[in-house]
């Protein structure tokens, strides 16, 4: 049996998924954070059902490419649990009738039931039933209230079919049916909704929008900083370290086994920053510089997701982003983008328009750098001073702009307008908030670490060949003319396909001097995107827009590298 | 009885409240928006408006709705200054 939860966006129908298959999904606090399928299995009596976790939709009459597809879902299951807004009845059903009208069986839930208590709403349950001609089960999903009740009505899900009726005739029937089973009593504002609209209004929102922004900013810095100083740094020199330098005896200091697994050695110790082995380097830079600012960032990204604020942040942002051919809410796959880029990449699905999406998709590759890079930005261009960071991201910002605006009237087709749902202020949950955020932390864990060990051991064996000195003498004109780099730095470049945060660690060694450093930084960010990210670009946008988004970003990287080699 | 009075969504000053008159617009304009609740004879209440021809935000049936500049331009409402119910 295939069951479908089906809804309008962000009423916590991911929630509800998590709780009904035990499978953990990212949700959040605002409409789209599902953009593709997520299916689950869970017990029913002796059976096991399949339930698939179908992204929001207000309508079957499809206005988007995401609700088409939830329409194309719709034929394949055999009941539909249907979640609804206990809290905006109005809006909910009509899509509650729109099932109805399909002969598929539905079941009710009725969730953020909680809320509608302090909101003053109260629902006649039994007149909802039976109006509706389904079983209604009121639910909350966060804290796991009704769940039980729910998957005890699965099989009494029914149709009622419901006669085909036009959008006047279902919205006049939606409006009796909520006459007929909701009171609300009147009530004051709550604080929360004073802060909500103050967050939407230009002057006190502007501030806000600052101010979290500048507060993110720092408080990611602090955590990452703080765990690498207080924790990572002395387990590694003071732990790790000495195990290193055993071991460098036993294989006689030097050679190829010596070169792969502990690298060169630094004024006769290791370095782990500049010795390039599998156990200095390819262990120091994933754990003690990156991964202390992905959990902070996640940790700040999933804060501010949890509350509600990015959709605000999207209003507040929405006239700037139709200068770069894209709307406001554009903004949220870009914040996802300063994780990671791969699910940036696919939240882009949240736009309208295939314009819009190449836009976004290809601003995001070229001028977000991702928490790994970003990471190692702060670790080497940050030791030579906290200018050369501020120029590495001063630059990538403003390319981010330019491109754009070119990109604005360079791509056909148009940007429909920002239409949204501002979902109220939510306390988070803290479990369920850490858990995404170890979901993503781990992703991270599972993700990288292969890969950055690959590289490392790839890196290693190319260099004893000597590989990287013939990539070398072949791109020299392009590398030390245009870029000012010296002929090695080509390596990191190419490495930047599987890693970037490796490639960045490959330039430390080289010497630079700190102008090189930041042109190297902002190449490698622009370049081309890391293999993950180009898989991804390719299926979301397909071969050719591929094939445009990737020219792009070389052009884009080679003059921007090339003007800051003039300029600096 | 009241002065007849319709103004566009982006003409509101925030507080002001009234019912959705008329979108003047084409299909994908009137599917779009009332997909969100926002169809003749709703009550709407403006929130805020933006600078430089940005989003407005309204109430619609106790949710918030922040809805495009060009767009706001096209939803008339007839104003009343305040829910009845």
């Amino acid at each position: 049996m295939k069951i479908l939860l089906m809804g309008n966006p962000n009423v916590g129908k991911s929630v509800v998924f998590s709780r009904l298959t035990g499978v953990r999904v990212i949700a959040s606090n605002y409409p789209g954070t599902t953009v593709g399928y997520t299916r689950g299995e869970t017990k029913l009596g002796e059976d096991t059902a399949e339930v698939i976790d179908v992204p929001g939709t207000y309508t079957l009459e499809p206005t988007s490419e995401a609700e088409e597809v939830a329409l194309e879902m719709l034929h394949t299951g055999d009941v539909v649990i249907n979640v609804v807004n206990a809290t905006n009845l109005e809006r909910n059903l009509y899509l509650t009738l729109q099932l109805l009208e399909k002969g598929v069986p539905v079941v009710v839930a009725l969730n953020i039931w909680d809320d509608t208590k302090h909101l003053g709403i109260d629902i006649n349950l039994d007149k909802l039933r039976e109006l509706l001609g389904v079983p209604v089960v009121p639910t909350v999903a966060v804290t796991g209230e009704g769940i039980k009740e729910l998957v005890e009505n699965i099989p009494k899900a029914a149709s009622p079919r419901l006669p085909p009726r036009s959008r006047d005739e279902r919205w006049a029937a939606v409006g009796s049916i909520v006459d007929q089973v909701q009171n609300v009593t009147h009530r004051h504002h709550t604080w929360r909704e004073r802060l909500s609209d103050a967050s939407v209004k230009p002057l006190s929102g502007g501030i806000i929008a600052l101010v979290i922004m500048a507060a993110s900013f720092i408080v990611v810095r602090f955590i990452g900083e703080s765990l690498i100083g207080y924790v990572f740094d002395p387990l590694f020199d003071n732990l790790w370290a000495p195990v290193l330098m055993r071991l460098s005896e036993l294989l006689q200091g030097g050679g190829f086994l010596h070169d792969i697994v502990i690298g060169k050695l630094i004024g006769g110790q290791v370095d782990f920053v500049q010795s390039f082995g599998l156990l200095s380097g390819g262990l120091y830079i994933p754990f003690a510089m990156v991964l202390p600012y992905v959990f902070a960032f996640y940790l700040v990204l999933s804060l501010l997701e949890d509350v509600g604020y990015l959709p605000r942040l999207a209003v507040m942002v929405d006239t700037i982003m139709h200068r770069l051919g894209l709307h406001g809410y554009a903004i949220i796959p870009t914040l996802l983008g300063f994780g990671c880029n791969v699910p940036a990449v696919l939240a882009t699905r949240i736009l309208e328009s295939k314009r819009e999406r190449f836009i976004a998709a290809t601003l995001i590759s070229i001028a977000v750098p991702c928490a790994a890079l970003q990471a190692m930005i702060f670790g080497l261009v940050g030791a030579r001073g906290v200018q050369y960071v501020v120029i590495v991201y001063g630059t990538l910002f403003v390319v981010w702009i330019i491109l754009g605006m070119i990109l604005r009237f360079a791509v056909r087709g148009f940007t429909p307008e920002l239409l949204i749902e501002i979902p109220p202020y939510r306390l988070p949950q803290w479990r369920a908030m850490l858990q995404k955020v170890w979901m993503r932390v781990s992703g991270f864990l599972v993700e990288a670490i292969p890969i950055i060990l690959g590289a490392v051991l790839v890196i290693n064996i190319l260099y004893f060949f000597g590989v990287f000195e013939a990539i070398a003498s072949f791109t020299a004109p392009v590398v030390t003319n245009l870029l000012g780099l010296p002929e090695e730095a080509v390596t990191a470049i190419v490495i930047g396909f599987l890693r970037k945060d490796v490639a960045l660690g490959m330039l430390a060694p080289l010497a630079l001097s700190a102008k090189q450093l930041v042109i190297g930084s902002v190449v490698l960010a622009m370049f081309f995107p890391c293999i993950a990210t180009f898989v991804v670009l390719l299926r979301e946008l397909g071969v050719v827009n591929m094939l445009k988004s990737m020219g792009i970003m070389i052009a884009a990287a080679l003059i921007t590298g090339g003007i800051l080699n003039l300029i600096l | 009885m009241p002065v007849e009075r319709q103004v566009t969504l982006t003409r509101m000053r925030a507080g002001q409240s009234g019912i959705v008159a008329y979108l003047q617009g084409g299909r994908g304009l009137v599917n779009r928006l009332s997909a969100l609740g926002i169809i003749p004879g709703k009550r709407i209440t403006k929130v805020s408006s933006t600078l430089m021809r940005g989003p407005v935000t309204v109430e619609v049936d106790r949710a918030r709705v922040a809805i495009g500049f060009g767009m706001a331009s096209r939803i008339l409402v007839q104003l009343d200054d305040g829910p009845t119910k």
